[in-house]
């Protein structure tokens, strides 16, 4: 029995994908659209990211690229006039924007109903208080808790509570401003961060150590619950469970236990009266069944997500239809077809889930894990022991760790027993080296609290590793052993390594001596299926994942060279995001249709490729040689698409090529010719195109001397780093210096590439598909900001709205003769820098890039569908389209996640740090700009700005800003150089002094504390970013205090162009295919 | 280590490794799918003679809980012994880690001399079963041969049974509960709703007692082999008293409404099935463990269904039409699996209840 009143829906997106709120949105949503599809409802999503799945013409009946705030969600309600309204599936991003909503009145107003769990349900989650108040009324236990609204009330509370305590932020993502404190002085500290992101914080009781435990929760209309899935921490609790290692089902619960929280599950979601779905975190004694609820999610979440993928019931579907109506068992489970999705799946594999962290990318952050989320996604492994799962997962989460064991030179631990007590990044190999160290499981479950079961089975492993090193040769290594290292998760590499001992340089073709050896032993992995219910009934399910612990296939191959692989992108991370998944699903749909069968490979939970029905198999599997590898020999494909899923997939190139696997587009040996620095750059010179200057250098002297002839700035890749980013532009010979015996290492082994750094250089990216070395498609698309900051931190203008005719005809000439001489098939991307037409040529890459799906949305040409075509080697029509033709322009923005990094330095350089962006179409560069940046999370300032403007280019590039600004009454603060510079040039501002200089003028980290200012302009002042400065202060305090901060000059001076020129009210208001 | 393996009747021969007792066994070999609960599963006594095939490979994690003894029963286990014939896994947990732990799964097993085995493809075996049905199995070690063995031809329910009369608890209702193989949390969830329970033997003739509840309970192998106890209750049909029935009890109540049983292919046996109360939109999840079932429409017509079993519209528990009698196929006790239908022990007790007042 579904609504009929409801025809039409908004759905809500979850914007950029930052720390906290990654791409397990773009799954959910998508599947979401796809219910209400089904049902003939008609979908209008508001979603500013660009590179998802979800804002694509087959998956939303309308698409609006506009920030998800209520403002901008009134004025789509205003004009789509929609019957209903789905907050659940964008996040906390569209939960609190529908609270918003909501409380002025707006859906009221509209007449709009919301779909699925009522909003008033939602606060009540939301605000702790009141959720601790309906808990007690049911005599469910939460954590003893004090809301508080003032930092002496928090005070009041600890002494009551007594150490330690948690502080959380009420009304926040991913734990954001939370943590523990032991004292006053910690408290203190806390409290005041907490409540700059919220008005109300908890000072709760510390539960730290017990065992944190999740259930996912169902609810339809006729009161119907089932617990999809449970899930255990690996880390106890203390540990923000984004930043834990997860398993599920739970494995060392026993049924008591299991049950009384499910049945608490199911009693706290009928008293919530959600409709859909929920998350119920609880904290569980390890000594006892004593609990506590630490938090309910009335929501779809990065946890739902990993619970679909980790049992294959899709939530978020069956969420959004019980939402029109439906009743569970009126539902079928999708993976079989013929019984009810009114049940709870039946796993026979175990998942593992392990967070991809990106700390070494930022500058002063700290790397102990806690009470918030620092991770940029996450990967889930499957397997049928726990020994296989985890080794598999720390190899895809893609470190450069090899598996549990076996991991050389990649990882030095010292201080074991700090590393256990404070966990960081590196925890799991902290217990390795324990282990190695002759610690026992007691001893690591005294400092960590790790359940045993957990610490025994990791001790398998490593003591399996101390009998593979007995033997020095494949040919004595008992057959038995061999099999059950396969059978614990060890790779082909780990045990290469182990037995044969061997330098690294020879590890490549160890490998393969291991993989040929196993093979002639009858050694080989068997592919399961995942079907939901164990076996127990017949499933056609394509839902697949590859184990040693298993003697038979659940499938057959068919060897009819109609099969496509493609690799998908792994773990979501700084640098390869939601933009590869979307190239991998399209690439996978134009497969489909050209009627091959595609098959995918992937492991990341948070993607939309890795959902069962977007291919024709889906192998939940390592992108490794050897499982790329296994994988083909069992299904024998056409070929393999290595060209989608980011660098992953592409550094195979040359090694599978080797194995005598078939790879579709451009050759594997012309990928080398890319990748490779010395044959690019000589092909470059062979073609007479320009590139700045570059050496790999291995003495401090060498690079010296390259210096003097190059000049400074110069930009510094060593291939070793000692601490801090792998990339440095410095600017002097001190910063050389410095660079060189701090960070990096040089040396014969380790060589340093040195390159000319060309300033105020404009940056061009063309990405473009061609065929046996011809363009087919481009698209030329410019930064706004100079060269320096990284393609990936850049905020790019499609199309080129300020580049000379002459620059782009010169761009397209080389474009060409770079496809025609590496014969290229299939999508790439060539970097450019330009200055006064003189075109210089940065990199190539031969494959997709980041910006794909941002030009082929803006000129609604998908390039991916016609690379993939090239590649398959069918027909396909070339676009006409120009992109002189197009009357609108796209902007695509950044977004940073610096609030979670606690101590990062918020600046972009020649590293990327953004953790997502968006884009946003508009009639002119400004509007797009400006609807770009608000989604990111900018506001725009009223009446008073900060403005530190760096060097004197920034300065000048300021001028006019400041002007425009005080034209408009603005009170501008400046610090003294700028302040002085803006008076000489006619613009009264008031000076304030540095946060170290002590004065009459007001201290510009007071002015950030006290909120005195509404956003935060400070260019650094040279390339050095290494040392606790003042501008790091001014930067830090600003993200800590949650005022828009801006370090570049030419971002700064377009925005507050568009601030200034153009009025919200008047933007018109357009969906995608409005603009022509 | 001593060779052993599991050979099915259709041939199907698979290697293992012991980590039980090591004694060659034969039984029907039957797969669950709940991915909690192995004490509680393994010392349910409707596995009399079934050697049990966990899907869910990891086993053992949490050990075996302490031997307590609380209100006359074994507080952690469903009877008071292993009941199956042997347990088949893939991954067994050498190591164990539980604060209620005394024991290993092995350890266990081996005290009871019943035979594990690990490292034997589990999904390979069910799929087997799934397929072809409940099969006979034997587990056999190395120079320790044996024959196949079909439990089902042999009365069960008088193994599982008590040969005397108990009595647990001190409340007011009078329940007769004829014993064919109970566990435990029936027993505790009717002395926890003020009941006195009297546990008979399952030939027992309680027609001749004083009661104010009449309760089924459930049991191992075919209904067919029980019919003294369908005479007996026939007798107390024909009576107005209340009662109830789980599992076996509910096969056994419909052959004395004059209903039919058969055998299903290879049975319900998981944590996860779903049940939607008759003419309602309320589905529950339920725990379960049969092999036979009501053919429905073999009910005469004062009796009806009243559950059904959404996957596949298998009978779930029938009602008489006036009478305060019905019985279900899953078991609302749960132990192991979902509590979510133990509201029906209320129901139960709210007849009786009014049933007693009435008089």
């Amino acid at each position: 029995m579904i609504n009929s009143a409801i025809k039409k829906v908004i759905v809500l997106g979850s914007g950029a994908l930052k720390i906290g709120e990654a791409g397990e949105f773009d799954y959910s949503g998508s599947q979401a659209l796809k219910a209400l599809k089904e049902e003939g409802v008609y979908t209008v999503l508001i979603n500013p990211n660009i590179a998802t799945i979800q804002t694509s013409e087959e998956i939303a009946d309308k698409i609006y690229f506009l920030p998800v705030t209520a403002t901008w969600v009134e004025k789509v309600i205003e004009k789509e006039k929609p019957d209903g309204i789905l907050l659940a599936f964008g996040g906390q991003t569209a939960l609190n924007c529908g609270v918003d909503l909501f409380r002025q009145g707006i859906l009221e107003k509209h007449n709009i109903q919301v779909v699925g769990t009522p909003v008033q349900s939602i606060i009540n989650t939301e605000d702790r208080q009141i959720f601790a108040d309906i808990l007690r009324e049911i005599d469910v236990l939460t954590p003893k808790s004090v809301a508080c609204d003032t930092i002496e009330k928090a005070r009041e509370a600890a002494k009551q509570l007594g150490f330690p305590l948690i502080i959380r932020a009420a009304y926040t993502l991913g734990g954001l401003g939370s943590g523990f404190c032991s004292n006053e002085e910690e408290l203190n500290k806390l409290a005041e961060n907490a409540f700059s992101y919220s008005p109300q914080i908890l000072v709760e009781e510390s539960i730290k150590g017990w065992k944190e435990v999740e259930y996912e929760v169902v609810r339809d209309k006729y009161d119907n619950c089932i617990t999809v899935c449970n899930m255990e921490n690996f880390d106890p609790l203390g540990i923000h469970t984004g930043e834990s290692i997860v398993v599920a089902p739970s494995q060392t619960l026993s049924n008591d236990e299991y049950h009384k929280l499910r049945t608490l599950s199911i009693k706290i979601i009928r008293k919530i009266g959600v409709v859909g779905e929920c998350n119920v975190q609880f904290a569980l004694d390890p000594n006892s069944e004593d609990y506590r609820v630490i938090e309910v999610n009335a929501r779809l979440s990065r946890s739902s997500a990993l619970a679909s993928k980790a049992t294959g019931y899709p939530l978020a579907f069956v969420a959004a239809k019980l939402g029109l109506g439906y009743g569970l068992h009126e539902l079928k489970n999708s993976v079989t077809k013929v019984t009810t999705a009114c049940f709870e799946p039946a796993l026979d594999y175990v998942v593992v889930k392990i967070p991809r962290w990106d700390l070494n990318k930022f500058e002063g952050v700290s790397k102990t894990l806690g009470s918030s989320m620092k991770s940029v996604g996450e990967i889930m492994a499957i397997g049928r022991s726990f020994e296989e799962a985890i080794q598999k997962g720390i190899r895809m989460v893609g470190g450069g760790m090899h598996g549990f064991e076996g991991n050389r030179s990649e990882m030095e631990i010292t201080d074991i027993d700090g590393e256990l007590k404070n966990p960081t990044d590196r925890r799991i190999f902290a217990i390795a080296e324990a282990f190695q160290n002759g610690y026992s499981v007691d001893k690591i479950w005294e400092i960590t609290r790790i359940d045993k079961w957990f610490l025994q089975k990791l001790s398998n492993i490593h003591d399996l590793k101390n009998r593979l090193i007995e033997f020095n040769t494949l040919a004595e290594l008992p057959v038995d052993l061999l099999l059950l290292a396969k059978k614990q998760g060890y790779s082909d590499f780990q045990i290469a390594r182990l037995v044969m001992k061997n330098p690294d340089s020879q590890i490549q073709s160890d490998l393969l001596k291991v993989r040929a050896h196993r093979k002639s032993l009858g050694i080989t992995p068997v592919i399961k299926q995942i079907d939901t219910l164990a076996g127990e009934y017949p499933a056609l399910t394509n839902y697949l994942y590859v184990t040693y612990n298993g003697t038979e296939h659940d499938v057959e191959f068919q060897h009819d060279q109609k099969s496509v692989i493609v690799l998908g992108s792994g773990a979501y991370r700084i640098g390869s995001s939601v933009e590869f998944d979307w190239c991998s699903v399209n690439a996978v749909n134009t497969i489909r249709k050209e009627g091959f069968r595609s098959i995918m490979i992937n492991y990341n939970p948070e993607t939309v490729s890795t959902d069962y029905d977007t291919c024709d198999r889906l192998y939940f599997d390592e992108l490794t040689l050897e499982r790329v590898l296994d994988i083909c020999d069992l299904e024998q494909p056409l070929g393999t698409v290595l060209s989608m899923g980011g660098q992953i997939p592409n550094n195979l190139a040359m090694r599978l090529h080797k194995q005598g696997i078939p790879i579709l587009g451009t050759t594997a040996e012309k990928i080398d010719n890319a990748e490779d620095r010395n044959k690019f750059s000589a092909m470059l010179d062979r073609l007479d195109v320009d590139q700045p200057r570059w050496s790999q250098l291995t003495t401090i002297e060498d690079i010296n001397r390259f210096v003097d002839e190059v000049g400074f700035p110069v930009l510094i890749r060593p291939s070793y780093v000692l601490s801090g980013a792998a990339m440095n532009v410095v600017s002097n010979k001190d910063q050389l210096h410095h660079f060189l015996t701090l960070a990096a290492h040089v040396s014969k082994e380790h060589p340093v590439v040195v390159s000319e750094f060309i300033e105020n250089a404009k940056e061009i990216e063309v990405d473009a598909v061609a065929k046996n070395g011809e363009i087919v498609a481009y698209a030329i698309s410019e930064h706004v900001e100079f060269a320096g900051v990284h393609s990936g931190d850049a905020t790019i203008v499609f199309p080129p709205q300020k580049l000379y005719i002459e620059t782009i005809r010169r761009i397209k000439k080389i474009s060409r003769k770079i496809a025609l001489a590496l014969e290229i098939t299939g999508p790439f991307n060539i970097q450019y820098l330009a200055k006064d037409n003189d075109i210089k040529v940065i990199e190539c890459n031969l494959r997709a890039s980041r910006s794909f799906p941002f030009v082929s949305k803006v000129l609604r040409t998908n390039l991916i569908e016609i690379a993939t075509k090239a590649m398959l080697d069918v027909p396909f029509e070339k676009p006409d389209k120009s992109l002189f033709e197009l009357d609108y322009v796209g902007v695509k923005a950044p977004q940073f996640s610096f609030h979670r990094l606690l101590n990062a330095d918020p600046v972009t350089g020649v590293d990327m740090a953004s953790t997502g962006e968006v884009a946003c179409i508009g009639e002119n560069f400004y509007e797009a700009l400006l609807k770009s940046m608000l989604s990111v999370g900018y506001r725009i300032p009223k009446k008073t700005i900060l403005i530190s403007s760096g060097p004197t280019k920034g300065k000048v590039e300021l001028l006019e800003s400041a002007r425009m600004l005080k034209e408009r009454d603005f009170t501008i603060y400046a610090t003294g150089g700028t302040h002085h510079f803006f008076k000489e040039n006619g613009i009264e501002t008031e000076q304030v002094c540095w946060p170290d200089e002590d004065n009459a003028d007001i201290n510009t980290l007071d002015l950030i504390k006290n909120r005195k200012v509404e956003m935060v302009i400070n260019i650094p002042k040279d390339h050095t970013t290494r040392e606790i400065s003042n501008g790091y202060n001014i930067r830090r305090n600003a993200i800590d205090f949650n005022i828009p901060l801006i370090t570049n000059a030419r971002v700064a001076s377009a925005f507050i162009y568009a601030i200034c020129k153009l009025d919200l009210e008047n933007i018109a208001i357009k969906a995608w295919n409005e603009y022509k | 280590m001593r060779k052993v393996k599991l050979i099915l009747e259709d041939g199907t021969v698979l290697e293992g490794k012991s980590f039980g007792y090591e004694k060659s066994v034969a039984g029907e070999v039957v797969f669950y799918t709940a991915m909690t609960g192995y004490p509680e599963s393994l010392t349910d006594p409707s596995y009399t003679g079934q050697i049990l095939v966990s899907t869910y490979p990891l086993i053992g994690n949490y050990g075996v809980p302490k031997d307590l003894i609380e209100d006359g029963i074994h507080k952690h286990f469903e009877s008071n012994k292993i009941h199956i014939t042997g347990l088949i896994i893939s991954d067994y947990s050498v190591g164990f880690s539980h604060w209620n732990a005394m024991m290993s799964l092995g350890d266990w097993l081996k005290s009871q001399e019943i035979p594990g085995l690990y490292d034997i493809d589990t999904r390979l075996l069910t799929k087997i079963l799934r397929e072809k049905g409940s099969l006979l199995g034997k587990i056999e070690f190395e120079s320790e041969e044996i024959e196949f063995f079909d439990p089902n031809l042999s009365n069960l329910v008088a193994i599982a049974s008590t040969d005397k009369v108990i009595t647990y608890g001190n409340g007011a209702y009078k329940i007769v509960m004829v014993d064919c193989g109970v566990k435990n949390n029936i027993i505790r969830c009717l002395i926890k709703r003020n009941t006195t329970v009297i546990r008979v033997p399952w030939d027992y003739d309680f027609t001749t007692l004083e009661y104010d509840g009449l309760f089924l309970t459930n049991g191992p192998g075919d209904p067919a082999m029980c019919d003294i106890t369908v005479k007996h209750i026939k007798v107390a049909i024909a009576q107005e008293k209340p009662i109830m029935g789980i599992c076996l009890g509910n096969q056994l109540l419909g052959l004395a409404a004059g209903a039919e049983t058969y055998k299903l292919k290879y049975g319900h046996r998981s944590h996860n099935q779903p049940v939607l109360l008759n003419g309602t939109n309320r589905c529950f999840i339920t725990s379960q463990n049969h092999g036979f079932a009501i053919a429905t429409e073999t009910l005469p017509s004062d009796w009806e269904s009243l559950f059904v079993n959404v996957n596949d519209n298998t009978n779930e528990g029938i009602r008489h039409k006036t009478k305060p009698f019905f019985s279900t196929q899953f078991h609302p006790e749960a132990s192991s699996g979902p509590v979510d239908t133990e509201f029906l022990f209320d129901d139960f007790i709210e007849s009786v209840k009014k049933n007693k007042s009435g008089k």
